[in-house]
Formats: C-alpha cells, sequence, structure tokens
C-alpha cells in the first residue's frame, strides 16, 4: 500500500492503494469516477481508455502508481450541460446502442483528432481498433469522427 | 385442414406451461386487468393515472418496462405512450419502472408456434391469440424474440390515449365545459379561449376518474412522434459517462464481490484452499457456494486477485468433455427419432429417385454471447426486504428468484432494472443475479456488488448451441426441384426453460427457426429438426435458431442456384412469392446494383431470411486481397410493417449484421478437458472497426404487421458473406467460424 497523488479531471486527489491496484479500479472504485468501464482487463477491448496528459491509455492495464500525468475521463471531457465538440457530434449522429463502450470511443476519438484533425478512414482504422463495440456501432462511430472533424474550429 | 389435427399430434414445446396456464384461471382472469404498480410505490404529490404515465409537479413520468439494452426501446415504448398523451418526449422523464406482471410480454410465445410468420390463416391466427392467455398468466416481464414493439405497438398508446382522456376530463369538470370542447397540445390542456392548463396541474384531479379500458387510437396519418426519427432518450446520458449501469451503481457502504465457479459447467466443487486469499488484504470474506465460491473484498480488482489466488479441485463435467466427442451426440442423434418435420411439401423422396443428387453437411460452433458489460448485479438484504439492482430481461423471475433464495415475500423484493451494457439474450437469464443474491444474503444489511470478470463471464456463459446440418438437394430447369434439409441442434427453448421451472415437452421450433417456415415454393421441400441432448447449458443468443439456420438454408439456396446456373437472386426471386418478401430482395438488387460487373477477385453474395416475421435480404460485396478477404460493403433491406423511428432501425439493422460478421468470421467457443477454452477478447475475437464495413440499409413497410427489429438483421449475415466469398473465390465454406478455412484481411 502506498500514499498517491492523482490529477484526475483536473482535480488533485490522494489515494492509498497497492501499487499495483490498475488505475481503472482506483478511478472506479476508490474514487467512484464511473465514466470508464471494465470490459477486459487486459487492453482488449478499450471501454476504459481516459487519457493521461492528452494520450490515450487503457486504464485497465497501467497500474496507478505508474501514471505519469494528469488523468482524463470523460466526465472531464465535457458534461451534459457543457458538451465537447466530440460529444456533440455523438449525440448529432445518434452513435451509442448499449451506450457501454461509449466512453472509451469517444476517449479514443477526442485523441485521434486532437492529433489528426482530418483523420483519413485509414486514419480512423488504426486509432480506434482498440476499442470494441458488441452493437456493432462503427458506421456511425466512423461517421461522427468525421463530422467533429468538419466542424474541427470548434475545436479547442 | 391438417394443420388442426397436427396440433393435437405435436405437443408444442411451449405448450404444456401454456395451456395448464388458460385451463387453470380462464378467460374471464385473462381478460381483468392486473393492478397499477405504480400505486403501492407512489410518493405525496404523484398519481400514475396508468401503469405507463406517472405524473408529479415536477413532470410526467413515462414507464418503458422492457430491458434497454441497446435497441432503443425506451425511447421507442415512451414515444408510443407520447403520442397518443400529447406530450413531446423532451419533456418527459423515461424509466423502465418496477418489475410487475401488469408489464407481462403477451406476443412473446406466438413465436415458438410451428406457424409461419406469413400464415395469416384462421387458424394461424387463432392459436397465437390463444397463446396470449398464457402469456398473461404467466406474468413474465420479458424482453426478447423482438416481441416489444409489437406486443407494446397497442397497449402502451391505448395507455397514453386513456391518460389524456382523464386529464380531458378532469379539466373539462374544473373549468366547467364540455371535454369534447378542449384540446390537448405539449402537455396542456388547451380550452376554446387558448388559455392553457397543464397536465401537471390537474393530475391529482385526473386520478379520480377511472380511466377506459379501450380509449379510441388516433389514425397513423395524424402520428406526430411515430413514424419520425427521434433522437434516443438515454443518449446524453451514454455520451456523457452519466448513464448508469448495474456496474456502476454505488450505495453507502458498499462491499465489492466476485465469483469463481467451476468452469466444467454444472460440475461440483470437491474442494477449495483459500488459505493465501484469505490473507490478502482487503478481503472480507470468501464464502463457498453451490458449485464455487464468492470472494468479498473492500474494492473489485482485490475481489478478482483473491479469487485467482484460490486452488481447487473441481468435479466433473456432466457432459462429453471436448468438442470433438460432442459434435459426436449431435451426429448421432440424426440416428434417432426426429424432433420436428414442420415442412415436407411434394415427395421429396420421390423426386430424388430419379435425379441426380447433390449433398453437404454444414456445421456452426458454440457462440458467447460477449456483451461488453460483464454480469454483474447488486443486492442488498435488509431485514425483510431485498432489493437488486441489475440490467435484466426478466424482472419479474428476479423477483421470484430471490424470493426462493432469501425467503421473503416477493411484494418486499424490488428490482431496479438499470440499463444494460448488452443483452443479445443473455440478460434474462438468472445465474448472475441469483449468485448476487446468495452473496448479500452472508452479509445482511450491507449491499454487495457482484461483479465476474471477463474471465469468468466469457467461460460461464448459457452459449448459442452448436449445430450441424445435411442437405441433399437436386435441380431440374435452371431451378432447385427438391431440398432436404436435416438440422440437429440442443433445444434452447427447453434448457433456459428448465432453468426457469417451466415444464417443457415436445418439439423444439427454435431448431428449425427460419428453416422450415421461408417463402420458398421448392416443389419438393423437407426441413427435419433432431433433438440431441443439451451438453453446454444454452440459451437464446441474438436470433436463436435463425443465427444458425439462416447460414445453413441460405447456403444451401445459394449451392442450388449454382448448380442450377441460374443467378442466385433471380432464382430467390423465382421461387418467393410472398410480396414483402420479394420488395425487400427486389430492393437490396437496386441499392447493390446487383449483375453490375464487378473488379476481379470481388464477389458478391445474397441471403434472404425471414425471422420474427421479418423478411431481411442482404447483399455482401467482398474482394480477395493478397492480405485477405476484405468486406467491402453491405446492402440490406428489410420489412417490419410500420416503421416508428426509422433511424433506430437502421441502427438495429447495422448492429445485426455486425453481431453475425462477427461470429461469422471469428465466433467460436470450444471445450477442452469438460472447461470452454476462450476466456477473453484475445481468443474471442469480435469484429472490429478495421473490420466493420460501410452498410446501407432500405426500410420497407409492406408488411400487414408491425415487427421487431433487434434481431433480424442477423441471419442474414453469415450465408451472405459465405456466399460472396464463393462468389469472389470458388471456395465454398460450410463451417463457421470463416477464419478456420480462410484468412481475412
Amino acid at each position: 500500500m502506498s500514499t498517491m497523488q492523482l490529477v484526475v479531471n483536473g482535480k488533485s486527489r490522494e489515494v492509498d492503494v497497492p501499487d499495483d491496484m490498475p488505475l481503472l479500479w482506483v478511478l472506479r472504485d476508490e474514487l467512484g469516477i464511473m465514466g470508464p468501464k471494465y470490459g477486459c482487463g487486459i487492453a482488449m477491448c478499450g471501454s476504459c481508455t481516459v487519457h493521461i496528459n492528452g494520450a490515450p491509455v487503457r486504464s485497465c492495464s497501467i497500474p496507478a502508481s505508474a501514471v505519469w500525468g494528469e488523468v482524463t475521463t470523460i466526465e472531464g471531457l465535457g458534461t451534459p450541460a457543457a458538451l465537447h465538440a466530440v460529444q456533440k457530434a455523438w449525440i448529432d449522429n445518434q452513435v451509442a446502442q448499449c451506450g457501454y463502450c461509449q466512453p472509451g470511443q469517444i476517449m479514443s476519438a477526442t485523441a485521434l483528432l486532437a492529433a489528426n484533425p482530418n483523420p483519413s478512414d485509414a486514419d480512423i482504422d488504426t486509432a480506434m481498433s482498440g476499442n470494441l463495440c458488441r452493437c456493432g456501432a462503427y458506421p456511425r462511430i466512423r461517421q461522427a469522427i468525421k463530422s467533429a472533424a468538419s466542424e474541427l474550429p470548434e475545436l479547442e | 385442414m391438417g394443420r388442426l389435427k397436427t396440433i393435437t399430434r405435436r405437443t408444442l414445446l411451449i405448450g404444456s406451461a401454456a395451456v395448464a396456464g388458460g385451463v387453470v384461471f380462464g378467460y374471464w382472469r385473462y381478460k381483468t386487468p392486473y393492478e397499477n404498480p405504480l400505486l403501492a410505490e407512489l410518493t405525496k404529490d404523484q398519481v400514475a393515472l396508468t401503469p405507463y404515465v406517472r405524473i408529479d409537479q415536477a413532470g410526467i413520468t413515462i414507464i418503458a418496462p422492457r430491458a434497454e439494452m441497446g435497441q432503443g426501446i425506451h425511447t421507442t415504448l415512451a414515444a408510443l405512450v407520447a403520442e397518443e398523451l400529447e406530450v413531446s418526449l423532451d419533456d418527459v422523464k423515461v424509466e423502465h419502472g418496477p418489475a410487475s406482471k401488469a408489464y407481462y410480454n403477451g406476443v412473446m410465445l406466438e413465436e415458438g408456434l410451428p406457424w409461419s410468420a406469413l400464415d395469416s390463416s384462421k387458424t394461424a391466427e387463432n392459436v397465437r391469440a390463444l397463446t396470449h392467455v398464457p402469456a398473461k398468466m404467466l406474468g413474465m416481464q420479458i424482453t426478447g424474440g423482438s416481441s416489444s414493439t409489437p406486443d407494446a405497438f397497442i397497449k402502451m398508446r391505448k395507455a397514453g390515449a386513456a391518460a389524456r382522456i382523464v386529464l380531458l376530463q378532469a379539466a373539462a369538470k374544473k373549468l366547467k365545459l364540455e371535454a369534447a370542447s378542449l384540446s390537448t397540445a405539449n402537455g396542456y390542456i388547451v380550452a376554446p379561449d387558448g388559455s392553457r392548463l397543464a397536465y401537471t396541474d390537474i393530475a391529482a384531479m385526473a386520478a379520480e376518474i377511472e380511466p377506459p379500458r379501450d380509449p379510441a387510437l388516433k389514425p397513423q396519418a395524424e402520428w406526430k412522434i411515430l413514424g419520425h426519427s427521434l433522437p434516443r432518450v438515454d443518449m446524453l446520458a451514454k455520451c456523457t459517462g452519466t448513464a448508469e449501469f448495474a456496474i456502476d451503481m454505488q450505495l453507502p457502504g458498499m462491499l465489492h464481490a466476485t465469483v469463481k465457479m467451476n468452469p466444467k459447467l454444472g460440475g461440483e466443487m470437491l474442494s477449495y484452499d483459500a488459505s493465501r486469499a484469505e490473507t490478502m488484504p482487503g478481503v472480507e470474506k470468501i464464502v463457498p457456494l453451490a458449485g464455487g465460491v464468492a470472494v468479498i473484498a473492500s474494492n473489485t480488482w482485490l475481489a478478482f486477485k483473491a479469487a485467482d489466488a484460490i486452488e481447487f479441485d473441481w468435479g466433473d463435467a456432466p457432459y462429453p468433455e471436448t468438442s470433438a466427442k460432442q459434435f459426436r451426440v449431435l451426429e448421432d442423434a440424426f440416428q434417432g427419432s426426429e424432433d420436428s418435420q414442420f415442412r415436407d411439401d411434394g415427395d421429396v423422396d420421390k423426386a430424388f429417385a430419379d435425379a441426380t443428387i447433390f449433398e453437404g453437411e454444414y456445421r456452426v460452433p458454440y457462440l458467447a454471447h460477449a456483451t461488453m458489460e460483464p454480469l454483474c448485479a447488486v443486492a442488498l438484504l435488509d431485514e425483510d426486504r431485498l432489493d437488486i439492482w441489475a440490467g435484466n430481461q426478466n424482472p419479474t423471475q428476479a423477483v421470484k428468484e430471490g424470493a426462493k433464495i432469501t425467503a421473503i415475500d416477493a411484494e418486499n423484493i424490488h428490482v431496479h432494472t438499470t440499463l444494460m451494457g448488452g443483452g443479445f439474450g443473455r440478460r434474462s437469464e438468472m445465474d448472475f443475479i441469483k449468485l448476487a443474491v446468495m452473496v448479500a444474503k452472508t452479509s445482511p444489511g450491507i449491499p454487495v456488488k457482484t461483479t465476474w470478470s471477463r474471465e469468468e463471464d466469457m467461460r460461464h456463459d448459457t452459449y448459442r448451441p452448436p449445430a450441424i446440418a445435411r442437405f441433399k438437394a437436386a435441380v431440374a430447369d435452371g431451378t432447385a426441384m427438391a431440398l432436404d434439409l436435416r438440422i440437429s441442434s440442443p433445444s434452447v427453448t427447453s434448457s433456459a426453460m428448465g432453468r426457469l421451472g417451466i415444464p417443457a415437452a415436445g418439439p423444439d421450433v427454435a431448431i428449425v427457426q427460419a428453416a422450415w417456415d421461408q417463402p420458398y415454393a421448392i416443389p419438393n421441400y423437407r426441413v427435419t429438426g433432431f433433438r440431441p441432448p443439451e451438453m453446454l447449458p444454452i440459451s437464446f443468443w441474438r436470433a436463436v435458431g435463425a443465427s444458425q439456420n439462416g447460414f445453413f438454408h441460405e447456403s444451401a439456396i445459394d449451392e442450388l442456384a449454382h448448380a442450377a446456373g441460374t443467378d442466385p437472386m433471380e432464382m430467390r426471386l423465382s421461387l418467393i412469392s410472398d410480396d414483402s418478401s420479394r420488395k425487400v430482395l427486389e430492393a437490396v438488387a437496386r441499392m447493390s446494383n446487383w449483375g453490375a460487373e464487378l473488379a476481379p477477385g470481388v464477389g458478391r453474395g445474397v441471403a434472404f431470411v425471414m425471422s420474427f416475421g421479418v423478411p431481411v435480404a442482404e447483399v455482401i460485396e467482398v474482394a480477395d486481397t493478397p492480405l485477405g478477404i476484405k468486406i467491402l460493403k453491405v446492402f440490406a433491406a428489410v420489412d417490419v410493417g410500420t416503421a416508428l423511428d426509422p433511424r433506430n432501425i437502421e441502427a438495429q439493422v447495422q448492429s445485426g449484421i455486425n453481431f453475425g460478421l462477427a461470429a461469422a468470421i471469428n465466433g467460436e467457443i470450444t471445450v477442452a478437458d469438460g472447461a470452454v477454452e476462450q476466456s477473453n477478447f484475445h481468443n474471442y475475437a469480435v469484429i472490429r472497426m478495421q473490420q466493420a464495413p460501410a452498410i446501407e440499409v432500405k426500410i420497407l413497410e409492406n408488411g400487414d404487421k408491425i415487427r421487431g427489429i433487434g434481431e433480424p438483421g442477423t441471419p442474414p449475415a453469415a450465408p451472405a458473406l459465405a456466399n460472396a466469398i464463393f462468389a469472389a473465390t470458388g471456395n465454398r465454406i460450410r463451417e463457421l467460424p470463416l477464419q478456420k478455412h480462410i484468412k481475412f484481411e
């Protein structure tokens, strides 16, 4: 066990957890931040995707003690009252079905668009293939990424 | 006709329970409505005008009592009420509501009948209507069988209309005007002088008035909400991480548990050694259960870790311990007596006597549901009350199971049905709820969340059964002359009904679903079902029997077309006379520009499957590339009779197709040493973004009844893909998953 400091969604948080406890479970069970989801525990499904200093990371497979920067979860991206442009594109395109994988999808898509404001289909394939969707909402995920890209001036 | 005689001959599988229900309770009881379950739970200032409409000063809540597992049903059901109640969906809250027999599924048993959905004869319609009686008596609030929309289409509009009428009557009384002089719009009563009275202000008065049982409904031409693409009521929450699944429940003082059960499914736990796990920090308790243990800890990860540290001595599996041996059981069943033969047109044996016969054997494996949210439920046992939070497709059954485990009266058991991170049939099972209640029973007064690891979920599923199909066929004059299809597969219906404690005897329509009832006029045409014993526990998996039989039947039809030297699309059109079925084929041919010249290495396949009453035609285009098969494009045309929300229907068809493609390409659960070998998404691969094709969907409305669309998109995907691979490569693949036989990009 060790006490560690994490910055999550702009707030400094102190947790006292085992060194090898994955970030995902620290967020969910210790800090009550439920947006990142448990899907596989082995970085195969992407449901747990968060950003560390803006880079997409599978939070199920990184110990909280190894986190090297500020953590952003879907809750820190935007809120129902103040949506991020990618969340808005998701809603405009009515992407979600069961919705369980969508926080991870949106975090991956946001990181993609931040690095590559005008992704090709192949870029989308590469960036998004780590995120599974059992509802098969892939056509609309692709469409939403493209529509967010076209609105890019709105992205900061 | 002969049909009636055959009912008496064939006791239906669902029949025994069904008939008992009707006989015991009688028709009068059927006509008596269930009590409004909302009345028992109202807080001060709330009123419930019908079981679907609750109003208080803060606003209007519509109860949408079916499992929202991604199919958009909460939006569609709320729209049915809102249309007649004259409220905007933006202005209402939508909730699943309590578990209650009042929300029974009235039409689900229809799917188990040996009458084709296209059979609108008086006998067929009478028998369908007969199933509504036991459906009500069983009182099962179940989501499945693509039945939610057809079941709700009239009753939830009537609920909205009845609520509107009592609101109008209350307003008339208050304003001292004739009700007929008042109108309604957007949650308000409008008086002749234009003044408005909010529903919320007269709801209390309206609740004093008995709602009419059979109010008139708006003609379709006057619909303002239905028939239009609606923003989903759950979309904002699902895109902001604020949607609450069972796994997201947080309760004060809650503990976190997981289970580790015998991977030889149904086998005993002989012994276990938890000495190491018990000393791990954060572990509260390790509890033996029948067939495994639960670990209760201060967080989920610790519970997983401790469970992995336990050593077990597992008892043997009660079934043959390898896939090869299990498939032999399926082969042997062909030697036994038939389970069903619902189709026997012409004289197949005679037709074969003078013809050149060709034949083949098809196979499909077990499949897992693999919902994105692993199974999870929260339970709290507090003295004489039990609360269960679970994403589940059968909350009235959850009450029964909770009562059995805790001996608490059903009226003190409260099931809170959350959003579901996928269902596909898996969450109609009760295992994960029962285990959560057993765990909570060991910690009274403390809420406990029991989360299965992905590995536990994958290896303890109730699987889509394996199946073998053998066909013989003959062609004449450029078309199909004879087809004999024999299918061997364990009975999903008796496996699932057995776990629910509902007796099931007689043939299982699911074994031959979407094979025996297809609208082809092949002159000599026989479909026979064979029923090997259940081995791994099996259950409803998106599209059920149609998920495998669509592949068998439509691959065989494709083989017939090629043997006859006829274009597969043309042959299907020449053999199908049903109007709405023809039209989906014609539509998909137009959309795909069927018959156009294709680039070298590119091939197209077509498949037509009618399941759950929905005719669906799909064309898939593939390229044979140096890296493997690449799916270029999918075209689909479906006929739902009446399309309530076109954009959501499109999403469901795309979803069903991707689900079918995932299974067709990669899906395979195998058994070794009595246990399932696959454990996570690295060895149970599903479709990912780079493989997921563009899917164009056309929705038609020629059918005479409204139909549900959660499942029918799935069955044609595998055969359309396999037929396309044959067209592109000449390789006829008769076993799924396809990647065992051909490489995919």
